[in-house]
């Protein structure tokens, strides 16, 4: 009964997205505010439905109703319940549904909190956002029914995928939806903004909290998956290319560029056509990665299980919303009318500069995930792209934009001075270069790319050191609490973000230049020394979990030269019984300034094992550093101006006459 | 013209578009092998029933022959095995097995349980042929022709589909 | 079907046959072996890199690596030994021939276009009047930032 009441659910709501989509749109586009007043309630209803499917779906797979094919298939009556919970979204069809929540979840949040915009906008974006939906409920039904029923019902599930048996299946998935789906948002004010044919100071503004947001869980949900990878998989990865990787890097790259390009849009009017077209990329881009995990069209470790009719499906879907946007792009952009000018080393410039440098990463990261497509379709060969060529073309196009970005913040609108920005960055520059040549020393070894990873990193922190002292020394209030209090959240986020992309470069820079492991077969009573630890592999023992039985190694770990413990680490071989499949489960030591990692390989007789002990150096700050990018987002979008209210909508509605440019 | 560039994304976007719809047609996981077309590696490997009889793809030249690469821990090898099993009983060509990565005694159960397709089993207990033979979803099935020359390679499974479609006429092309 | 097989293979990227690396490594030989092995596709698991994986056929490979080095061979000889046996598809680094010119070359290209792109939009606003929504866009400011 729940099964159906779902499937039920998930008619209506479609019906509802079809209203939202088709009501609101006519209206704005005929002036008739009845129909306009429609946008906010319909996707209210809409996400109730889609809220209800969900629910009755997360209830199927609590209640272990075999009688589901969904639940059949991803589930296990021995399964731990909260993982029962995320197997909810485990399969293709779950996923689906998800992505579809989230999507009338953030519809829902721009109904609540856009009373401040002008009536027309809001039913414009709410119907564009509704079409999306549409068409995904509309995939939903037609070719991935989360709902539909074996008949009979199997006795048990054949489990959930032992990889997914992880916490970081609880929350991984939903940020990254919340990210990529989240972009609609941004993609709706910029169709809305085209439709509208005004693209001004005002729609940025709009724009820019809902951006930062989606931007923020894209962050977090890329980490969290970049981490999951990391302790799961069992070799101490943490960004490998992999296409379905790349999939959710792409839009990351595009939002980033949007976020700061807005900043100009905002402030100076420039860039407008340039901005509206990032936002329909990001979005875009998040539509081309469903459509990369669920077509089989690249090989990925991620990929669900494929089917062409869905693919053919998402491609049309695709050519639908992306070929319309951009097309209505190539007709309304034209006419937006262009911004004010700057000077060639001005704020504008540098952040001109930044565009252009992601844009380009972009360009190269998208070429290299879908080049092996491209010569298989036109059957030129098989070939593989991966880590060796992304870290080749990405680090020396990053390496710039990072450069740039610790001048960026301290340059001034419209018109800086180089002599007056060397004359306020000297010293960090001085602090960054003595910070490449000295600290390698410090680990051991120096090499020119340690040294360079470090100055840049050194090179950003300096920068923002000197900006927020200048800017706190430069603030009218009295007392030093009083002047940073004064400063608004959108600043500091910026630092902060800025910041943690320092912190990321350090992790990544010395996890590259220090790393070390060993590979080997250990018998039980030997040792291994790495990164200043002794590992003495003791033997193994026999565990049982809630749905597998594992075999423990077990080690005793010691600093080089000392007869003390200082932990013990017992890395697993799991062997889950539903499904039979075995599992790597690594044991690691998180440290501040870098983890131990060690795992199991296979048995090779007379008790012996193959083992893979790691060192990690100052790997965490990799996943701290996305942290603190995420928390700046936050903090910008916590930010009052984007809460205060505004004069009423006539006045604006009279400021905002289209241009006539 | 100045808004021609405007036009660009979209129809960059419908460039992609069409690789997109191309690509739905293809599996990336298809691998064309090197093999093809080119001489069979050579090695002399001791025999899963008889440690004292050498193979070599030598002892094959002048007939066309299949070399069946299995395992009994592969479990898709059993959905195949069937297969072969029939081949063999109507003799249309001769199976050489490669006994990949596995015990000598685990191997030959393995065969007296679900019957023995081949002529002889090659013995490569450390893989060595296999890594030669660039093999790496056992099962795999190469079609070897009279001049000891790859014709075709299966990897994984060989289905019925591939059997009547592709072995069967390529094994009475090279016959012939 | 796609997806019977693709359950397959995963479950042969777990299979337990027992092999290991050296009992004794040799920092040398260990660290060319990883250096090449990280360029090189594990056609198992074909999302791996060979240092990376687990597989049997990966550990395997990494001791052919191994041996190979101690028997003195380059580089670029293991390289094409892959190569041989699995195909160009075995290169995480796809190498610089005639169907991969374009992967290697647009990076260059697409950043002198990113760059030319940068400097004649620099010069046309340096051109640009100053602001020409200048007191519309100080309205809209007022308008946005008022509070009752």
């Amino acid at each position: 009964m729940i099964p159906e009441l779902g499937h039920f659910a998930l008619v209506i709501a479609l019906t509802l997205a079809l209203a939202q989509a088709i009501l609101p749109l006519a209206g704005a586009a005929t002036n008739r505010a009845t129909l306009m007043g429609t946008a906010r309630t319909l996707a209210t209803g809409q996400f109730v439905f889609v809220a209800g499917a969900f629910a009755a779906l997360v209830a199927s797979f609590m209640a272990n109703d075999f009688s589901v094919v969904n639940v059949a298939t991803n589930s296990n009556s021995r399964l731990p319940g909260p993982y029962r919970f995320a197997a909810s979204w485990g399969s293709h069809e779950g996923s689906m549904l998800l992505w579809t929540l989230m999507l009338a979840g953030w519809t829902f949040a721009v109904a609540l909190f856009s009373r401040h915009l002008p009536e027309r906008m809001v039913a414009r974006v709410i119907g564009v956002m509704g079409l999306v939906s549409a068409g995904f409920l509309l995939f939903m039904l037609l070719t991935s029914n989360p709902f539909a029923r074996l008949l009979p019902a199997a006795a048990d599930g054949r489990d959930l995928n032992p990889l997914l048996q992880d916490p970081g299946m609880v929350i991984h998935p939903p940020m990254l939806y919340m990210g990529y789906v989240g972009f609609s948002v941004a993609f709706a004010f910029a169709i809305a903004a085209l439709l509208e044919g005004r693209l001004d100071a005002a729609w940025a503004r709009w724009s820019r909290p809902w951006t930062t947001a989606a931007w923020s869980f894209l962050t977090v949900g890329i980490m969290l998956g970049s981490w999951w990878a990391y302790y799961e998989l069992g070799w101490g990865g943490w960004w490998f290319w992999d296409p379905v990787e790349n999939a959710s890097f792409m839009p990351w790259l595009a939002g980033t560029a949007l976020i700061h390009s807005l900043a100009v849009t905002e402030k100076r009017g420039t860039f407008r056509s340039w901005t509206v077209l990032l936002a329909i990329t990001a979005f875009s881009l998040s539509l081309v990665g469903t459509f990369l995990v669920r077509s089989g069209v690249l090989t990925s470790v991620h990929a669900f299980a494929t089917d062409p009719a869905r693919g053919i499906f998402i491609l049309g879907f695709l050519v639908l919303v992306i070929g319309g946007s951009l097309a209505l792009f190539a007709w309304r952009a034209p006419r937006v009318g262009l911004g004010g000018g700057f000077s060639p080393v001005s704020r504008e410039s540098l952040l001109l500069a930044n565009n252009v440098l992601l844009a380009v990463a972009l360009a190269a990261v998208m070429l290299g995930t879908l080049y092996p497509l491209f010569l298989d379709a036109l059957d030129a060969g098989k070939i593989s792209v991966g880590p060796p060529y992304f870290e080749a073309v990405f680090a020396p196009l990053m390496a710039p934009a990072i450069f740039l970005m610790a001048v960026g913040p301290v340059a001034s609108w419209k018109r800086a001075e180089l002599p007056a920005l060397w004359t306020r960055l000297k010293w960090a520059f001085a602090v960054a270069v003595a910070a490449g040549l000295i600290l390698p020393f410090a680990f051991g070894r120096w090499s020119p790319l340690v040294a360079f990873g470090l100055l840049l990193a050194a090179w950003v922190i300096a920068a923002s050191v000197v900006q927020v002292r200048a800017r706190i020394a430069l603030a009218p209030q009295s007392g030093l609490s009083a002047r940073i209090a004064a400063q608004p959240a959108h600043w500091y986020g910026m630092v902060i973000a800025h910041l943690g992309i320092a912190i990321f470069i350090i992790g990544v820079t010395l996890v590259k230049g220090y790393e070390t492991e060993r590979d080997i077969r250990m018998a039980p009573g030997e040792k291994t020394v790495i990164g200043g630890y002794e590992f003495t592999f003791t033997g193994t023992k026999d565990v049982t979990g809630p749905n597998y039985l594992a075999t423990q190694g077990q080690f005793e770990v010691r600093r080089e030269g000392d007869i003390r413990i200082v932990r013990s680490m017992h890395p697993e071989k799991r062997v889950y019984q539903a499904s039979g499949q075995t599992m790597t489960e690594a044991d690691i030591d998180t440290g501040f300034t870098g983890d131990l990692y060690v795992s199991l390989g296979e048995p090779v007789g007379d008790g012996a094992w193959g083992v893979r002990v790691y060192h990690k150096p100052f790997v965490d700050w990799i996943w701290g550093g996305c942290l603190m990018m995420a928390l700046g987002g936050i903090l910008a979008i916590a930010d009052k101006r984007y809460r205060s209210r505004m004069a009423s909508h006539a006045k604006l509605d009279a400021a905002l006459a289209p241009s006539k440019a | 013209m100045r808004s021609l560039k405007f036009v660009v994304p979209f129809v960059l976007f419908l460039v992609l578009a069409g690789f997109f719809a191309v690509g739905l047609q293809h599996d990336p996981r298809t691998i064309p092998s090197p093999f093809i077309d080119k001489p069979a590696p050579a090695f002399k490997l001791e025999q899963l029933h008889d440690p004292a009889k050498p193979f070599t793809p030598e002892d094959m030249k002048g007939r066309v022959w299949m070399l069946n690469v299995w395992a009994s821990w592969c479990v898709s090898c059993r959905v195949e095995h069937p297969l072969l099993v029939e081949m063999s009983k109507r003799q249309i060509v001769p199976i050489v097995g490669l006994n990949y990565k596995d015990g000598r005694n685990e191997g030959v159960q393995w065969l007296d349980k679900f019957g023995n397709p081949y002529m002889l089993s090659a013995f490569d207990s450390d893989g060595r042929v296999g890594i030669d033979y660039g093999v790496y979803g056992v099962p795999e099935t190469f079609v070897i022709d009279k001049q000891g020359i790859v014709r075709y390679k299966q990897i994984g499974p060989i289905t019925p589909e591939a059997l009547e479609k592709t072995i069967l006429p390529l094994l009475k092309k090279l016959q012939a | 079907m796609r997806a019977a097989l693709t359950a397959l293979v995963l479950a042969f990227c777990g299979a337990v046959f027992g092999q290991a690396g050296p009992k004794t490594p040799d920092a040398n030989v260990e660290a060319r072996m990883k250096l090449l092995a990280e360029e090189l596709r594990c056609l198992v698991c074909q999302n791996q890199t060979i240092a990376d994986s687990n597989a049997s056929l990966a550990v395997d490979l990494r001791n052919q690596i191994r041996g190979q080095i101690a028997e003195g061979r380059s580089d670029a000889q293991i390289r094409s030994y892959m190569v041989e046996r699995y195909g160009d598809f075995v290169l995480y680094k796809p190498p610089f021939q005639g169907n991969t010119i374009a992967l290697w070359v647009a990076p260059v290209v697409l950043l002198a276009g990113g760059a030319l792109a940068f400097v004649v939009l620099v010069r046309r606003k340096r051109a640009a009047p100053d602001a020409p929504s200048g007191p519309r866009k100080a309205e809209i400011t007022r308008l946005l930032d008022a509070k009752d």
